[in-house]
């Protein structure tokens, strides 16, 4: 045997699907997938969804999720094939040589537990110490993964304690029991990126104290350019290149990666603001329940034809204040005035034409549809509601709607359902441009896609605002996506407006602490971003 | 202020408070609206009426109905249940061994059916969609099924009659000892644990199953836990709120339901002391013993709510 911690040969994974209206089908997932982890090696694994990269990982733990198989191949942990051992061993092996860190931790710690208990419960469990010694190393782990007050933080229940935070103490947990290799599959996704950075920097410190070896799987390329030394990128479960990291994001040699280590290419020229903004959002204060306010004295004006993105982590009021412009929550202070007039504060008492010129596109794209109508049916219903639309008039506009949206009539009669997560979001659009508004509230319309996905969105809607002269709203956490379409733009946190101007004022320096601590979090892809941007740091995130 | 929890929980009992008033008032008005008139029906179809005038009278019939009412209700709250028109004797007296008894039977089957049935969801759970978790679904549900007066007369002829184990009638006084007293229940017993089992069973899998869909639960498999540790450790600490919902109604079932079991097995309990009264048009026992009843259902799941707030480690742990 070669000194490999982890070899995969030639891994194929399949899984049975349930497609609406038709037989189940199986389909196969990974295609011979190969791979090889020295000890103490990180390998990235890119890919955007469904490339198989979790699975992947997963397969390492010979663990298949939800249906998911493994048909074909081996997998060596240490030596032997961890495939053919049995439920017994693969406990074994489990939580003791192997060990995972999810996506979001929030969800994977048992709300009815401490955290320390938690923690500790692997190693305990495979008789590797003493309570007294897990916990004292827990502790340990704590301190040096930078959580606040380390001795006592495992009393605590996961509720108690922040997202980015839960993920450094399941970092914590996966540590613990000192395994062979860690899993992580997208640690800091969910994260803001002012919160990403610290557990970023975290994971990478305790990878490189320990020794461990790790897997580390994300559709973000900036990110896993910081921590790993190789990367394997995956396209529809098959390897499209594997090299260094440095080979990938300088010379990657085939089209996709290439195109991958581009995304956000898009440029727009920032457009002069003009005198008679169509929305002017006026002083605004607005509080849920009454108590805590979580808009503070708010203004900022949108212009006809140009967008205004909102920038924030979560819990700075970035979709609080689309929810009183749209009236669902009227404020408690100010006005917005929309094209000339004011605007009723709460919704049930706006006109049809108020409400027609003021749409909405939202971050969820399949549950914003019903799922029981078809896309012609979601188009059509606004055309019918505001325009009076029927027949042959309606179905003409449906279609023209949908080659805006660069669709096309074919799929006029398809259920969301059978879309892929770009498209829904493109119907989204097309819903909202039916009503011909004015302006669309974009609320992270682009989060929950996939690089090159959104890279399609933004410039879908980029030509759609020279067409139809329409503003836009574009609420986001991403500066990325920010830097790439916005004419102005309004930083905020904890409520408060902290920047706000044209794009060119708002990203040229001096900058105040927070727009830089947001700024310098982007993650860029170049070797030894991370280190340099943590030298500098002038302020914590909210988020800790 | 004091806790979070100690509010939610002084809230609930005052809802429940709130809640046994206004059930007093239906079993009132309930009651009232009842054909035929008790000062009647009390001296027979043949009495004068000046008679029947005289007893009106003399029972307070002829007041308001809420005068009535409120007099009742003070002297329910003085622990004082009125005197049975029947026979003229204490309620409050003639209740409490019946009551005694229908508590003894009902906690006898809650202690039998309630880990039994919290066991066998956890066993189907393990064992899901194989043949365990069928077996256990499929005869749960067949007795669910069943009526219990079916289900206990087909016990009373093969185990009583044909083998003679346990009596057919569930007849307890004074001077049993305990162990006379449980052989003279058994087969009531069985027959209420069949009946509540089914239900409690389904939820426990149910509400465990719901749970095992969670993040944490893989986690728990990736940290290479038994099954059993997982669910026991897991899954079932997070499924308790449901479950103890679900066991409290069926409790309360125990206590309030089981008239026909009583009846089948003469059993000297409320449910037979109810139906007795019922049909000698005895209206204060009647209102009595609706009235417990109902103070049952209220205080179960009152303790229901309690359990799932307390078992809420948001709650119980606040930020």
């Amino acid at each position: 045997m070669s000194d490999n911690l982890l070899e995969i040969k030639n891994l194929k994974i399949g899984a049975t699907v349930y497609p609406p209206g038709e037989k189940p089908q199986d389909i196969t997932i990974v295609h011979d997938v190969s791979l090889n982890l020295k000890k103490g090696q990180v390998m990235g694994l890119i890919g955007e969804s469904g490339a198989g990269k979790s699975t992947i990982g997963l397969s390492s733990m010979s663990y298949g999720r939800g249906g998911v198989e493994i048909t074909g191949g081996e997998v060596f942990v240490n030596g032997r094939d961890i495939l053919k051992i049995q439920a017994h061993g693969l406990r074994e092996l489990r939580g003791r040589e192997v060990t995972y860190v999810s996506q979001s931790a929030a969800a994977s710690f048992n709300p009815a537990m401490r955290l320390m208990d938690q923690v500790v419960e692997t190693t305990l469990l495979h008789g590797l110490s003493s309570k007294t010694q897990a916990e004292e190393r827990a502790i340990e782990l704590f301190r040096s993964l930078g959580l606040p007050d380390p001795e006592n933080i495992g009393n605590r229940y996961p509720h108690q304690v922040s997202g980015g935070q839960l993920q450094r103490v399941m970092t914590a947990m996966a540590l613990c029991p000192k395994p062979d290799l860690i899993v992580f599959d997208e640690p800091t996704t969910a994260l803001d990126v002012t919160t990403q950075i610290d557990v970023l920097a975290a994971i990478k410190k305790a990878i490189r104290d320990t020794g461990v070896a790790a897997l580390y799987i994300t559709h973000d390329l900036a990110v896993v350019a910081q921590v790993s030394d190789e990367i394997l990128v995956l396209r529809h479960g098959n390897m499209v290149e594997h090299g260094t990291v440095q080979q990938i994001i300088e010379e990657p040699k085939e089209a996709y990666t290439q195109e991958l280590v581009k995304a956000h290419s898009i440029t727009h020229e920032e457009k002069k603001p003009t005198d008679n903004p169509i929305l002017r959002v006026e002083n605004i204060t607005a509080s849920y329940a009454g108590t805590i306010k979580v808009l503070k004295d708010v203004s900022v004006d949108i212009h006809a034809g140009q967008t205004l993105a909102v920038v924030g982590e979560s819990g700075s009021g970035k979709s609080t204040l689309a929810r009183v412009i749209t009236g669902l929550l009227p404020p408690s202070e100010g006005r917005i005035i929309f094209d000339g007039k004011e605007l009723t504060p709460a919704l049930p008492n706006r006109s049809l034409d108020d409400l027609r010129e003021l749409q909405m596109i939202y971050q969820m794209a399949d549950v914003a549809m019903n799922p029981r109508q078809t896309v012609g049916q979601i188009i059509g219903r606004p055309l019918e509601l505001y325009f009076g639309m029927k027949g042959a008039e309606k179905r003409k506009r449906i279609i023209e709607l949908l080659d805006e949206i660069e669709m096309g009539e074919k799929f006029i009669d398809r259920y969301p359902a059978e879309l892929s997560g770009g498209q829904k979001q493109r119907v989204c659009i097309a819903r909202s441009l039916a009503a011909k508004p004015k302006l669309i509230i974009c609320d992270e319309v682009t989060s929950a896609l996939d690089p090159l996905v959104a890279d399609g969105i933004l410039k879908l809607l980029l030509d759609l605002q020279k067409i139809e002269n329409v503003a836009y709203l574009f609420i986001t956490h991403d500066l990325a996506t920010v830097k790439s379409i916005s004419d102005s733009i309004a930083v905020m946190y904890l409520g408060e407006l902290v920047r706000y101007g044209t794009k060119s004022e708002v990203l040229s320096p001096p900058f105040d602490d927070y727009t830089d601590l947001l700024l310098s979090s982007v993650p860029e892809m170049k070797l030894g971003w991370l280190e340099e941007v943590l030298a500098h740091r002038k302020m914590e995130s909210a988020g800790n | 202020m004091g806790h979070p929890i100690l509010n939610l929980v002084a809230q609930r009992i005052a809802l429940g408070l709130l809640l046994l008033f206004l059930a007093s008032g239906l079993i009132f008005i309930g009651t009232q609206i009842l054909p035929g008139d008790v000062a009647q029906s009390i001296l027979g179809q043949s009495a004068t009426p000046e008679a029947v005038a005289n007893l009106r009278k003399e029972l307070g019939l002829n007041d308001p109905a809420y005068v009535r009412y409120f007099k009742w209700l003070s002297g329910v709250l003085q622990g004082d249940l009125g005197t049975a028109l029947s026979n003229g004797k204490s309620i409050a007296e003639g209740i409490s061994t019946r009551l005694k008894n229908t508590l003894f039977l009902a906690s006898w089957a809650a202690a039998l059916s309630v880990p039994l049935a919290v066991v066998l969801g956890l066993l189907a759970v393990q064992y899901r969609n194989r043949w365990p978790d069928k077996l256990i679904s499929g005869i749960s549900l067949a007795s669910i099924s069943l009526p219990e007066f079916f289900i206990g007369y087909l016990l009373i002829y093969f185990v009583s009659v044909q083998l003679g184990w346990f009596p057919s009638v569930a007849i307890l006084n004074e001077t049993m000892s305990l162990g006379e007293k449980l052989n003279a229940i058994t087969l009531p017993v069985v027959v209420l644990t069949m009946v509540v089992l089914a239900h409690m069973m389904r939820m426990t899998r149910a509400a465990i199953l719901n749970v095992m869909q969670s993040a944490y639960i893989e986690t728990a498999e990736l940290k290479g836990l038994n099954p059993f540790t997982v669910i026991r450790k897991h899954a079932f600490p997070n499924a308790i709120a449901p479950i103890v919902n679900v066991v409290m109604i069926n409790l309360a079932y125990l206590v309030v339901g089981v008239v026909i079991v009583e009846v089948i097995f003469v059993y000297p309990g409320m449910g037979q002391y109810l139906v007795d009264h019922v049909s000698k048009r005895d209206v204060p026992v009647v209102q009595a013993c609706a009235l417990i009843f109902a103070s049952v259902y209220i205080s179960l799941n009152i303790i229901a709510d309690i359990v799932s707030i307390v078992a809420n480690p948001r709650l119980r742990h606040p930020k």
